[in-house]
């Protein structure tokens, strides 16, 4: 899959923008604050919907404008698409797959990219809710049931929380009704937990590998889940727990199991906290170099090799499954944060992949292999070829 | 912000369901260019409303007597009864002409995020109609949301007695529809719930 030709709108600085993309790697090269972010930002929306940047769309608006417009030729192996996306202000964003309306939240379908930012590096240092988030996201890329799934589990979730509170402000009556939410949370819960394990089972030799080609070095990098319906503490700062770490797949039935285990167990400390103290939404991913825990032991070096790695496993993965062909991928000042050796094998890693976005302050950072298409950018301008 | 009634008025809309502050200030506007006459039958409605509709003693469903129509109709079966939350989803069910039984409205469903739980549902007065065995199928249809399975599954544990079958609705995919435009959660769980076909 490949981007062709993107243009842009009044997005972030750019009140207009176009773009001719080719196949292979392109590098944009611009000053700190130029607009280099912004044009692979305007990319990764369109396959997450999100930025990896801010929370909120209204930031993507160019100031004093109200609506904002990305527009990709998208090839998707044979097919031609033309994706466009309008971020509004005031009124719901709107959707178009070959200048025919569809709902935005199935633009994901047509265009799938991986973004590597400088922010990764909270997977590996950060806290567990980001990387919920990095499995979550693309366990719905791969099954976008899943997407249902979750948001059911989080309702269930709330409605039993305040179940719980309400309980232990005496009203007894209403613990009626708990098994039925218990009940509830395990279905939905035991499907995330499944799911979630079979792409970590999945995963975890890509990321070891990955790991070996970026690093240069077999630190025997390992991925895991680490299962709170398998804990023996509730705390939330416990360390981890190597009885709740689970590097296979767990079926549906086990996970049911296991969490209607935990949840009768933990009873009396839910009904005193008022909280759901077991499931998917207290679990976490563990990423271990040589059986030590990357969080804490890993060096920042490591931790960035290790933070790339798990992207590029996640594209490994995608590429794997995709019928459209691979994920486009996004490098976005990522090699200023890499030393020589390291630059080089990224490179080398992700120059398989039929289209790969760069950005990058100094030219020079960046190796020669990936310097394929250079676009220079300037205050929020895309420089004509020999324009300096 | 208005200066004094007007604002009031738009206030009292926007505490309606559905209602926003621009639908508020639209509908507000309205009433003040409409005929007078019209505004006064407006508000004679909504008085007479209140004092004349009650709830049905029986089961529920709104009413200008003691008992609503259905529960009142004699060619009813009161074999079968028809679990729902609201006094709307009686004529949805009594659109389809389908239904010949009675009906039974919980007035909710059982949510702790709005402090609704099986007391605040008029569940007791369920179990007193199907005491003296008349009744032998329960078919309950509350919605098909979270709230409304939990109800379900709330009184299909409640409801356990000899003699007496429990069912509730189907889902899945709509009739009519075509298969191309169910969204992916509608399809993922109509494939879960898929059932064996009798030749």
């Amino acid at each position: 899959m490949l981007v062709r030709h993107l243009s842009l709108r009044d997005f972030r600085n750019y009140e207009t923008a176009e773009l001719a993309l080719e196949a292979g790697p392109n590098l944009f090269v611009g000053s700190n604050g130029q607009g280099k972010t912004n044009l692979v930002e305007a990319i990764g929306y369109l396959s997450t919907l999100g930025s990896h940047r801010v929370s909120i769309d209204h930031a993507m608006i160019r100031q004093a404008q109200d609506s904002a417009v990305i527009r990709a030729r998208v090839e998707n192996g044979e097919q031609a698409l033309l994706l466009e996306v309008q971020l509004n202000r005031s009124s719901a964003n709107r959707a178009q797959v070959n200048r025919s309306a569809i709902k935005p939240r199935e633009l994901p379908r047509y265009f799938s990219s991986v973004i590597f930012a400088p922010e990764d590096i909270m997977l590996v240092r950060g806290e567990p809710s980001g990387r919920r988030r990095f499995i979550d996201e693309l366990l719905v890329l791969r099954s976008p049931r899943m997407s249902g799934v979750m948001a059911d589990y989080d309702r269930v979730l709330k409605q039993r929380n305040t179940l719980l509170k309400s309980a232990r402000a005496s009203n007894v009556s209403q613990l009626t009704t708990l098994e039925i939410w218990d009940e509830r949370l395990v279905a939905f819960g035991s499907e995330i937990i499944a799911a979630r394990s079979s792409l970590v089972a999945e995963l975890s030799p890509e990321v070891s590998r990955a790991y070996a080609t970026v690093a240069g070095a077999d630190h025997a990098a390992s991925l895991s889940s680490y299962l709170s319906i398998r804990a023996k503490s509730a705390d939330d700062d416990a360390d981890l727990e190597t009885e709740a770490m689970v590097g296979d797949t767990i079926g549906v039935d086990i996970a049911a199991e296991g969490f209607r285990a935990a949840l009768a167990r933990l009873r009396r400390a839910e009904l005193a906290r008022g909280v759901t103290l077991a499931g998917p939404h207290r679990d976490d991913l563990v990423l271990q170099l040589n059986s030590l825990p990357a969080k804490g032991y890993a060096s920042h070096g490591e931790s960035w090799s290790f933070a790339l790695a798990l992207k590029l496993a996640s594209a490994e993965v995608l590429r794997r499954e995709s019928i459209a062909g691979d994920p486009v991928l996004v490098l976005d000042d990522v090699f200023a944060e890499l030393d020589e050796s390291r630059r080089g094998r990224l490179a080398a890693a992700v120059g398989g992949f039929e289209q790969v976005l760069i950005t990058a302050a100094v030219f020079d950072d960046v190796p020669t292999t990936l310097a394929g298409n250079v676009v220079r950018i300037r205050a929020g301008r895309v420089l004509e070829q020999g324009e300096e | 912000m208005y200066e004094g009634i007007v604002q009031e008025l738009i206030d009292e809309l926007g505490r309606l369901p559905g209602i926003g502050p621009k639908s508020a200030q639209r509908i507000a506007f309205h009433i003040l260019q409409t005929e007078s006459v019209d505004v006064t039958r407006l508000a004679e409605v909504l008085t007479e409303v209140r004092e004349k509709v009650h709830f049905c003693v029986i089961c529920g469903n709104v009413t200008e007597q003691e008992q609503c129509s259905i529960c009142r109709d004699p060619r009813r079966s009161h074999a079968t009864i028809c679990v729902v939350e609201e006094a709307k989803d009686v004529s949805a069910v009594e659109r389809t002409r389908e239904f010949k039984g009675l009906y039974h409205v919980l007035g909710g469903a059982i949510s702790p995020i709005d402090g609704v739980g099986p007391d605040d549902l008029r569940i007791r007065q369920l179990l007193q109609r199907l005491a003296d065995g008349t009744v032998t199928e329960v078919i309950i249809a509350t919605d098909p949301n979270l709230e409304g399975e939990a109800t379900a599954t709330y009184l299909t544990r409640l409801l356990v007695q000899p003699g007496l079958r429990v069912t509730r609705l189907a889902s899945g995919l709509p009739v009519g529809g075509d298969l191309e435009y169910a969204d992916e959660v509608t399809l993922g769980r109509a494939f879960e719930g898929r059932r064996v076909v009798e030749p």
